[in-house]
Order: structure tokens, then sequence, then C-alpha cells
């Protein structure tokens, strides 16, 4: 299954990205290989409106069927939704970090804690 | 002849100087609120309100049988209000502009437009004015049609009146386009002055003749009054600093009750508008 | 880091001289115009420009006249009238885009047989970051008639975070544009209090409902000040009392003087300009609202 993780940089040590839609970067990691790429996403930084649809366009292409971020937005999370994939919210640390502690079972999904003023 | 009166910033006295030129027209005038965000100008005019109307923009709906999945609307959208997942599109209303684009590229022909309401336009009467407002939903960001809906209304052979929203990003274009003449009302501050200058480029640009009202005279400086010299730029009405009207302004009075002076004034400002127009 | 937004419903009501006023009172502060309409900030802190950057968003329609075949599928497509149509004196038409009515859905890019429609990206301003005597500065420059400045707000905001953590600061200052719409909702997002500045007139009153509604649906912490609440007093009471009801914070109210005016024609803050009284209920408002943040982000903590 594949996971994608918002990060501020482009390697798995990096920072998480607390954005959804307007994340620097999406790190997707394969966790049946172990293979990770990364997603510039440039599209969404500059879109001057509607950045979280955007992004969840480029995660549904990805492949990825969750996401792991700091917060979404409304209308991001309506996207993911629609698309079927899973949104882990209130993610710090490392991308690293978060990976690990998602192998481990230990994030869930909550739709209630995700902020509905996030944009 | 439609006169838009415009500043570059907020809090000059484009309402007091809209409102108190309408009451001082004689004839068949037309106020028209422009200003969708903030309208002001009913306080001033208590107007009757006669009747509304709801304003639109029509934004898709997707027919989820006959969708295939294809992702061509999500591809021609550049609002990003329609995003194709796979499956059948999610659309986001409030990005939508209502370009109609989705519906006209779906080769399936699944999507319908539908009207979503943005705002309101009321229609009515203070004495001799016909007036009418726009008012933006709160929470809305897409004012223009709100401002089209206001100025269908615009009537040939009236003297129509129309208040913009301040600044000179894309509303306040929405709101000059059309009209024969504008007064810029300022302050003279250096805020003012900066904030003329790129109101003057502004109606420049769209190539609309226009003066100057300047409010509060004698507060500030006169930078104002040398950059409308340097620019030939003729300054139509200045109105003292008073602390009535500022009084009166907080009373929701027009200018010309507060200072019954003031209604030969802007007669005056009317009839020079006048002269300048048909010139 | 906290973020303190000054806005008002309508212009004109004293919003960035109270900024100005706070960017000298405030210590490793970041300074934001959002006003990107109307910005005047610069003109009371003098900024040395040492960035400048072209803003780009959306898109703009351009028909190449040697392959337009004048068919007019353009025209019917467009909803926003921009595609104008010239004849000449024997009424052969020219067609083109109206470069200010456009609003970039690229539909007639789309729909045009000949492919004969260009879709530049649009230029449509410049922002900047500047030091000024009272610490960084981040503003911007709207081209006239330019839309979209949603999305410039957006980016003054980040920038100047991205300065305040550099540089280790621990507050953002920002001067918000009027209104209710895209612009403002993109200026107070998330940020950790927004302080409503009125006057005590049925406009501003008026005004200050809808700035209530909209800082409410957006879940953002508000506060309130008068600005020359002594030219209606009995308003002022009114202003009050619909706080009260609302339970919203007044933090203060200031009087109408000239000293307002005068320290804008010397290039200064009010608080730099003068010891006057009015200046003091400037700074009481300021110690309000900065308790207000340390307040709040010690909730948050």
């Amino acid at each position: 299954m594949k996971v994608a993780v918002t990060s501020t940089g482009k390697t798995l040590d990096s920072p998480v990205d607390p954005r959804f839609g307007r994340a620097k970067n999406f790190i997707v990691f394969d966790t049946e290989t172990g293979a990770h790429e990364v997603l510039d996403n440039r599209s969404g930084v500059d879109a001057a409106h509607g950045a979280g649809p955007q992004a969840a366009q480029e995660i549904s292409r990805s492949g990825a069927k969750c996401v792991i971020t700091g917060r979404c937005g409304p209308k991001a999370e309506r996207a993911l939704q629609a698309a079927g994939i899973e949104v882990i919210p209130g993610a710090t640390g490392t991308v690293a970090e978060m990976l690990e502690k998602f192998r481990r079972g230990e994030l869930s999904s909550s739709a209630e804690s995700s902020d509905p003023n996030g944009s | 002849m439609r006169i838009v009166i415009a500043s570059g910033k907020g809090g000059t006295g484009k309402t007091t100087v809209a409102t108190g030129l309408a009451r001082s027209c004689e004839g068949d005038v037309q106020l028209l609120d422009c200003d969708v965000e903030e309208p002001d100008c009913h306080l001033f005019l208590k107007p009757n309100i006669e009747g509304s109307e709801a304003v639109g923009i029509p934004i898709p709906t997707v027919d989820g049988e006959k969708c295939t999945g294809h992702g061509e609307c999500g591809k021609i959208c550049q609002y990003n209000a329609i995003v194709s997942l796979g499956g059948a599109p999610v659309v986001f209303p409030e990005l939508c502009h209502g370009c109609g684009g989705c519906a006209l590229v779906c080769p399936e022909e699944a999507i319908t437009e539908v009207p979503r309401q943005v705002g309101v336009v009321e229609y009515g009467h203070s004495g001799h004015i016909e007036f009418i407002q726009g008012r933006l939903r709160v929470g809305e960001a897409m004012s223009p049609p709100v401002m089209r809906a206001v100025k269908k209304y615009v009537r040939e052979g009236a003297t129509t009146i129309i208040d913009a929203p301040p600044g000179t990003s894309c509303p306040v274009v929405e709101a000059v386009k059309h009209t024969d003449f504008a007064v810029l009302v300022t302050e003279p501050t250096p805020f003012g002055l900066n904030d003329l200058t790129l109101a003057v480029e502004m109606l420049r640009k769209l190539r609309i003749p226009l003066g100057v009202v300047i409010n509060r005279a004698g507060i500030g400086d006169d930078g104002v009054e040398a950059y409308c010299r340097s620019e030939g730029i003729s300054i139509l009405l200045r109105i003292p600093y008073d602390r009535r009207i500022a009084v009166a302004y907080s009373r929701g009075e027009t200018l010309e009750v507060a200072i019954p002076e003031y209604r030969e004034k802007l007669a005056g400002l009317a009839t020079a508008i006048a002269a300048k127009v048909s010139s | 880091m906290n973020e303190l937004v000054v806005v008002s419903g309508k212009g004109g009501t004293g919003k960035t001289t109270l900024v100005a006023a706070f960017a000298a009172l405030a210590e490793k502060t970041v300074l934001a115009d959002c006003d990107v309409d109307a910005a005047d900030l610069h003109l009371l802190l003098e900024p040395r420009i040492r960035r400048r950057e072209p803003f780009k968003s959306g898109h703009t329609a351009f028909i190449r006249q040697a392959d337009c075949t004048q068919c007019g599928v353009c025209d019917t497509h467009c909803r926003v009238d921009a595609i104008r149509i010239d004849r000449d004196p024997d009424g052969n038409p020219t067609f083109s885009v109206d470069s200010i009515s456009c609003e970039g859905c690229g539909v007639c890019v789309h729909f045009c047989p000949e492919g004969a429609i260009d879709f530049p990206e649009s230029t449509c301003g410049e922002w900047f970051v500047s030091e000024t005597r009272q610490g960084p500065m981040v503003h911007a420059r709207l081209g006239i008639a330019e839309e979209n400045s949603g999305k410039l707000v957006t980016l003054v905001r980040n920038e100047a975070k991205r300065i305040v953590h550099d540089r280790h600061f621990e507050l953002l200052i920002a001067d918000g544009p009027p209104g209710i719409g895209c612009p403002v909702i993109a200026s107070i997002t998330g940020a950790s209090l927004v302080l409503l500045v009125t006057e005590p007139t049925l406009s501003g009153l008026h005004d200050l409902e809808r700035g209530f509604e909209l800082a409410d649906q957006l879940g953002v912490p508000t506060a309130v000040c008068v600005n020359q609440h002594d030219i209606n007093p009995s308003m002022t009471e009114t202003i009050d009392r619909e706080c009260e009801q609302r339970s919203i914070p007044v933090v203060g109210h200031i009087r109408h003087s000239r000293d307002v005016v005068h320290a804008m024609v010397a290039k200064q803050s009010v608080v730099e300009y003068t010891e006057s009284p009015v200046a003091e209920e400037i700074r009481k408002v300021w110690h309000q609202v900065n308790a207000m943040l340390q307040a709040g982000a010690e909730t948050r903590a």
C-alpha cells in the first residue's frame, strides 16, 4: 500500500509540512517494497484557488491510499474522501518518524480532529 | 449620463459624495450602490425597498450515471472547482467562476449547470431617487457577478450615480466600466495622495474622464493639490474639514441635510460634470 | 509564533495608523502589509527594498491574429464579454481579448478550432521584502485592475512568517485589507488574533457586524477597537454593548485627534510623533492586544 506524507523537504528525514494543499512536497512511500518517490507540489503551492482539491488530484494520481499531514482543509478532505483516500491529520516531526508510527499502527485517522478552518 | 464615484482607498467620503450628489440632482436620478461588500448608501438614503432578486452563478452538477470518468472537466477548469479523482468528479461550488467550460467539454454530456446564489440585488426608491444596491453574501469571494446584476438596472436617459468599491482591483473595474465620468474622492494626506495616483492610473488605462473631490480639505498637506495641478486634473469640489460633517455622517445623515449650503455646491458639481461629459 | 491581523469592515478607519504604532511599540516583529489594493504602510515606514519579485497568477487569453479565422467561437463561449470585435470600414472583423475583462477560464483557448489562442501566465503585480526602522516588512503592489489579491495576500503572509521563523522572532503584525471578500478571508484564516478597527458611525456598526460574522465563520479570536470614539458617543456605547453581547472584548477607545494626520504628514507613527493623549490611548490598546496574544499563546501551548 502507498502512503503519502506532506513534507517540507525532499528526503525521508525532512520535517513534515503541516499544510496539505500548499505543502511543498509529497513523499509517497510504498509499504510493501520500501521504495519512495518525491512529488513536487508546485502546482498546489502556486494555485490561485483550490490548492486543496488540486493536491488531492495529485495524490489520487500517485496511487496513495492514505495521507499523513498536519491539517487538511474541508475542500481537500472532501476531495480525498471522494477518491477513497484516508486522511491522518495531526502529524509532527519528520517524515520517517511518521512512517514508522504508521507501520506500527500507532496512527489513526480521525475526521473530527482535523481543523475545520484549515485552507 | 453615468457618473461613478470612486476612490483609491476606503473611508475618504465616497458614500457621502454619492448620496449627497443623488439628493441634489433634480429630475430622473438613479443611485446604484456597487460597493457590494459593504453597501452603505442605504444607511443615508433610507430607501423603501420594493423588491429584490437573487444573483446566482451557474455551477456544474454531475450525472453520475452518465459520467465515465474521462476527467476532461478537471483538465479545463482553471480554478480547481471541479476535480477528477478516478470516479465521478467532485465540485467545489465556492471556487467556481461559472465559465461553463466543464459542461461544454464533457464528452458524455454528464454535466448540467444550476444556479448558486452569491448575492442579492435590492431595489426601491428614496424620494425622487431610484435606488438599487447589490449585497454579496458573507464569505463569498465573487463580487463581479453581483455588480453586473446591479448595473443591469442602468437606464438610458437617467442621471445614474454609481458608488464603486474602493481600490483599483478587478471588482472596481467592473463598477467603473462603461461610465461617462469618474469622480475620485480623496483626502489631502500622504495616504490620500498615494491611493489617488493609483486610481488615476486605473481610470486613464480605462480611458474614463475624471475629476477630483477633496474631502476634509485643510487637514493635511498640499500634496494632492500639487499633484492635480501637475497632472492637469480638475478639482471639482473641496469639502472643508468640519466636525459637523463627521457627526452627521455618524448618524446616517446626508451631507446636504446636515449642512444645507452644500445642496447648492453638490448641484453645481452635477452641472460641472454634465458640462464636462457633453464637451 | 503569534500573528495579529488588523482589519476593518470599511476602509479609512485607522487600520494602518494603528499597525504603524504597534510596529513602533512591539519588539522583534515582522510586518506584513496585506492591504495590497491600497497599500499605505510603506508611506509611514519608508522601507528600503531588499528583494523584489514579480507576482504571477492565473492566465490571460491572447488571440494570434495571423491564425484567427474570425469564426466567432470564442465570443460564443465567453461569459464575461472579454472578446472584442472591431470592424474595419468594410465591415471585416478583428477579434481580440480585452485583458482587463478576461478571467482566465481558458474556455476560448480550448474550443478555438484553429488553436489560435495563446494562454500565457499573467504578471499581476510585484511583492517586496524590505527593511524598515521597525524591522522587516513584506509588502506588495497589485497591478491596476488585477484580480486575485487573495493569492498575493497568502504569499505576503507566508513570506513574513518565514522571516519571523528565520530570525527567531515571535510576532507578525499584518495590516489587513478592508471588506469581507476573498482577500480578507485570505488574510485572517489561521491568525492568532483579529483586531477589528471601527468608527462609531452607522456604517461602522453595520460593517462591524459583517466582520464578526466572517471572523466567527473562520473561527478566529476577535477583539474590537473604536477609533474616533468621541465623534458619536452614543454610537460608541451601542458598539460596546453589541460587543459585550457577543462576548467580544473591546480593547480600547481612541479619540479623534488632528495629531493622527500630522504624524502621517511627518511620515511617523502617532506614538513616535507625539506624547499627547491620543498616543497614550493607542499605547493602551497595544498593551491589551499584546496581553491577549500572550494569553492565547499560553492556551495553545
